[in-house]
Parts: structure tokens; sequence; C-alpha cells
């Protein structure tokens, strides 16, 4: 009887083709379209991309759409839009997130309840963002609306405020409502960093006499500054891509206040005059800022990790040499 | 003796302060939504006089046949809609995902530290970029209006491979797929009887919070999808601003209540699941 030796490499590259086709059909093939198009004059809802022509070949600039994108005084203001709602939303949610994780994982505090906090703080963010944009926009209605009434019945204001009407007041309501869906999830991420931690670390410093705020400062925070940049990561992906919310909320409006970069690129694609080709531009922008961005926190990341890594290596090195000192010194001594 | 002394709990000032932060924090999340269903079952003079109340009114079925007769806002259509392409897509990206990081932890092949780094790196794309080429490629080729599109692409999501990967190689010792293969199963029946079976944690989590993801999605619906019949819930929704409805408060608050109770059941019944799905999904380093 004969054995035939079988390779099963071949399922390996069978078993991801539907993985890597869709990706080249739906996300690569698609960006490239994209990028093509912001050298084009396609624009208009009815014209075909046959018919569509590079900018060069009409006697304009390769990069007209982008240098016109970029110059131009509606993107700059929906890119601040975006980076200004994002920060504000960003620094109370991770700080909010900080102190609860912190709190919640205390062995000490043993906070009651925490389950029905976790899933009440977390409850916004499988809400549809866009029933949360029209939901907020009726609690802030005006003259007569929940929000105006409690202020006025709390004794806050005398008059009804239109807040709709109010640049910041609406860009604030944006930034809220980002923080109230984001930060019961950034809370459970950061639990569960706080919990890989080895507790050992916590109670060697009880027993050297630290307290909570000092084993928060020089245990907790530095052994979550990975976790911390991996959420800085994400929400800065996702906050640059802010839609759902400002579209339904107030439509960028007001002034062009909560106008941001993904509502500029979808209103110049697909309303009006349906300026395809500036708007792939304006993605192709928006791409390159969301990567430098990333790349950035990435490598800051690695380098500190290395940096770590190389540190604790010497030092396990010299405490070995050290034992190895003694060991000799020992066995001197034993052989005098 | 000494087992009949009661140790008091010492009076911490600290503890009361963490306990109305949560507790004010908590009241914070549930308010709207109980402003939300109240106001839902009020008529629009009753909310314009006051409109925080916490009694229910007897305006609901009126509510429902004004929100209903403008020939718009359609729940049961968007409901059916969206129950589809949440379906369809979660069913694509959970049992795909498990079938890649199966070809990345069972089998040894050339590329396969290669496709894991690129897996890493399109993790991160932004959406954005894509949809406008996505858009023109899927008028090119005539699905506009069509579910697939919407359904198609989930495929190909490279965090739930990252996910699964991750699950399945502490889960699936590779001696039962050398058992299986010795019994003289197939290596495609390996994978749906033994190691799909062994990912139903995984797959469990993962699937609700694609579907939740899905469920709520409203920027490649709303280029995609032009006519009403194939509106989703998210773009049901959004019409809820125009004009028609500028005066019935009372019919906006039912709509999005109509929205919002689904996710409410589903959040309910599997929160535990869910909360421990993204914390497990988040460590990753």
């Amino acid at each position: 009887m004969k054995r035939k030796r079988v390779s099963y490499a071949k399922y390996g590259y069978i078993f991801s083709i539907p993985f890597v086709v869709t990706f080249l059909v739906c996300t690569l093939y698609p960006i490239i379209y994209t990028g093509i198009i912001g050298f084009t004059n396609l624009k208009g809802s009815t014209m075909a991309f046959s018919d569509a022509k590079f900018l060069p070949s009409l006697g304009q600039g390769l990069w007209d759409n982008f240098v016109e994108t970029i110059t131009a005084p509606t993107f700059h203001t929906a890119l601040s839009n975006t980076v200004k709602m994002w920060v504000i939303n960003f620094i109370p949610q991770i700080a909010l997130a900080l102190i609860l994780a912190a709190w919640f994982t205390n062995n000490q505090k043993k906070i009651k309840a925490q389950g029905f906090f976790k899933v009440v703080f977390y409850l916004p963010n499988i809400i549809t963002a866009a029933t949360i944009g029209i939901l907020f926009a009726n609690l802030f209605a005006y003259p007569k609306g929940p929000v105006n009434d409690i202020l006025i019945q709390l004794g806050l204001m005398d008059n009804p405020y239109n807040f709709s009407i109010s640049a910041s007041a609406s860009q604030y309501n944006v930034s809220f409502m980002q923080f109230w869906t984001w930060y019961g999830n950034t809370m459970i991420v950061l639990i569960a960093g706080i919990l890989g931690i080895n507790p050992e670390m916590y109670e060697a410093a009880e027993i050297d006499g630290a307290n909570g705020n000092q084993q928060f400062f020089y245990i907790t925070i530095p052994n979550l500054k990975t976790m911390l940049l991996y959420t800085l990561v994400t929400s800065l992906i996702g906050g640059m891509q802010m839609f759902d919310i400002p579209r339904v909320f107030q439509n960028g409006q007001p002034q062009n206040a909560t106008l941001t970069a993904s509502l500029y690129i979808y209103s110049q694609a697909f309303s009006g005059t349906y300026q395809y080709n500036k708007a792939s531009a304006a993605s192709i922008i928006m791409f390159a800022i969301i990567s430098i961005l990333s790349a950035l926190v990435f490598i800051l990341l690695k380098d500190k990790d290395e940096a770590k890594l190389h540190k604790i290596i010497k030092q396990q090195e010299r405490e070995y040499k050290k034992k190895i000192k003694l060991a000799r010194q020992q066995l001197l001594k034993e052989g005098k | 003796m000494d087992s009949n002394i009661k140790v008091f709990p010492r009076f911490q000032p600290f503890k009361v302060i963490i306990y109305i932060v949560c507790i004010f924090l908590a009241a914070l999340s549930l308010f709207p939504f109980i402003i939300m269903i109240v106001n839902s079952t009020r008529s629009t003079p009753e909310i314009q006089g006051t409109a925080v109340s916490l009694i229910p009114s007897t305006h609901l079925v009126r509510n429902y046949t004004i929100l209903v007769s403008k020939d718009i806002f359609d729940p049961i259509r968007g409901f059916v809609n969206s129950i589809i392409i949440s379906t369809c897509a979660t069913l694509c990206s959970v049992y795909f995902s498990t079938l890649t990081a199966y070809a990345l932890v069972v089998y040894e092949w050339k590329a396969r530290r290669g496709f894991f780094t690129f897996i890493m790196a399109i993790m991160m794309v932004p959406g954005i970029v894509v949809s406008i080429g996505f858009y023109k490629m899927v008028y090119a080729v005539g699905l506009a209006n069509n579910f697939l599109p919407l359904i198609i692409p989930a495929i190909a999501a490279p965090a739930m491979v990252f996910f699964m990967r991750q699950y399945m190689i502490p889960a699936l010792p590779l001696e039962i797929i050398q058992s299986a293969r010795i019994d003289g199963a197939g290596e495609f029946y390996t994978f749906n009887k033994i190691a799909l079976p062994i990912m139903k944690p995984a797959i469990a989590t993962q699937g609700i919070m694609a579907f939740v993801g899905n469920w709520n999605n409203l920027f490649m619906p709303l280029i995609i999808l032009t006519q009403k019949k194939m509106y989703t819930m998210p773009i049901m929704v959004s019409l809820l601003k125009g004009d028609i409805y500028k005066v019935e408060y009372g019919s906006v608050y039912l709509g999005l209540t109509l929205t919002v109770l689904p996710l409410f059941v589903v959040y309910f019944l599997l929160s535990k699941y869910i909360i421990a799905g993204i914390a497990v999904g988040s460590v990753k380093g």
C-alpha cells in the first residue's frame, strides 16, 4: 500500500478567496475609481463615466479638483468643524470613561449595581444615530420643547432659547450627542483594559501604602497607555467621518456650523450639481488626512512599546548578571 | 459567639459621590427615551402645553394614524427591509470572516503572514473614501435600488476576521482537525461541522454587533436606495425631519419610538453578550 502525503496549503488560499475577491471588488476598486474620478470632469446626475474626460485633455491642470477643494472656504469650514466637534466630544468622553472605569474596577469601593450602570451607559450606543439626531432636534425644539421647558422651570432662563439658530449651540449639541453615545463604549473598553493589568501590581502598591489616587496615576494610567492610544485612533477615524448625527440633526446648518467633512462630500456628490469629481478629490484628501493622523499615532505607540521592551530586557540582563555574581561569590566562599 | 458581631461598613462620603454621579448619568441616558415614549402617546397641543410629562396620554392611535397617513413614513416596510439587509449582511460577515480566520489559523501557506498583515492594514480604511467609486460602480452595473450592494461587501470584514482569528487560536485544537482528516472528512466539511460549532460564542457576540451596526447604517443605504419601497429604518427616520411633520410632534415622537423599540428589545435581551463582546473585542493590545 502506498501512502500519498497530502499538502493542505492550497486550502489556505481557497478559503481566503471570498474575502480577497470581495475586498478587491467592493473596496479596492472603488477607492481607485474614486481617485480616478478626482482627476476628471465627471459631474451631473446623468453623465456616465465613459463620457468623462481627464482634466488635462480639457486644457485644465491635472490636480485642479484637488487644488480647488483644498482652497475652498467651505471645505476648510467643514474640516475645522469636524476637528472641533470631535475634540469637544473626545476629551470629556475619555476623561469620564477613565474615571468611571477606575471606580468600577476599584476593589475597595465595590460599587454595587455595576451591571445595571454599564447596560444603561452603553444603551445610547446601540440606538440608530439618525434617531438620536432627530430626537435631540425635538428635545431642543423652540419655543416649546422639553429642554427649554426644563431650563425655564429650573429658573436658569427667563425666555425660551432658539438653540437651532445658534452656531455654537448647534456644534456643542452635536458634540454632546457624540459624547453621550460613545462614553459608555469607551468605558467598557477601558474596564477590560484595567482588568487585564496584573493584579499583583495593585497588591504590591497597597502593601507599600499607595492610596487610590497614586494607584490610578502610577499603575492604571501607564499600563493603559496602549489601550488609550487604541481608543484615540479608532475614535479619530470614526470622528473624522462623522455623518449621521449632523446630517439628520440640522443638515450642516445653521451657517454651515455643523457641516462635517463627510457631509460636505455627500452634499457635493449627491445633491445640487452632483460634482462627483470634486467630492472624489475631497474624499481622497480626507483619506490622506486620516491615514497620516493614524500613522502618526501608531508610530508613537510602536516606538514606546519597543522602548519599554528594551528597558525590561536590559533590566533582566542586569539582574541575571547580579545573580551570577552572587552565585560565584557564594561558590568561592564555600570553596574556602 | 463572635459570629453574632456585625461589621457595619464605614460611611464613605466619596462612595456617595460616585453613586450620585452614576445615577445622574443613568438618568441622562434614559431620560430622552422616556420623554420620547411618553410624548408618543400625547397630542400636539398637549406637548405644546407642557413638553415634559411622565404621564402617558391617550393619543397613541391618533398619532399613528397621522404618522402613516402622509404616505411617506412606513414603519413596517422599513422594518422588513432593514431585517432583510441586516440579517443577510450579518450572516455573510460572520460566515466568511470565520472561514478566512480558519484559513489563517489552520493552514500553513506561504502568503499567510503577509495576508494577516494586509488584513490589519485595511482595518483602518475609512468608508468615506470608498463611497463615490462604489456608488458609480453600483449604478454602472444596474444594482441601484437593490439590497445586494449593501449585503455583498459584508463578506470582507477585516476587523471581524481579526477577532475570529484571536478567538480561534486557543479555542480550536488542531488535533481535532487532524483526526477529522484521518476519518476521511473533507476540508470544507470539517470547517462547517467542526470549526463553526466551536466558534459559536464568538459568532454570537460578533453577530450581534454586526447586526446592530448594519441596522443603524445610514450613509450607504441613503446613496444606494432611492425608491421609497426600498427604504431602510434609518432612512425612514431621517424623513421625520421633513416639513410634512413639522407640527405633528406626537407623531414624530411615535415614529422615533417605533424605530427604537426593536433595538430596545434586542438590547435588553442580549445586553450581557453585547457588553462582553465589546470588552473582548477591544483587547487587542
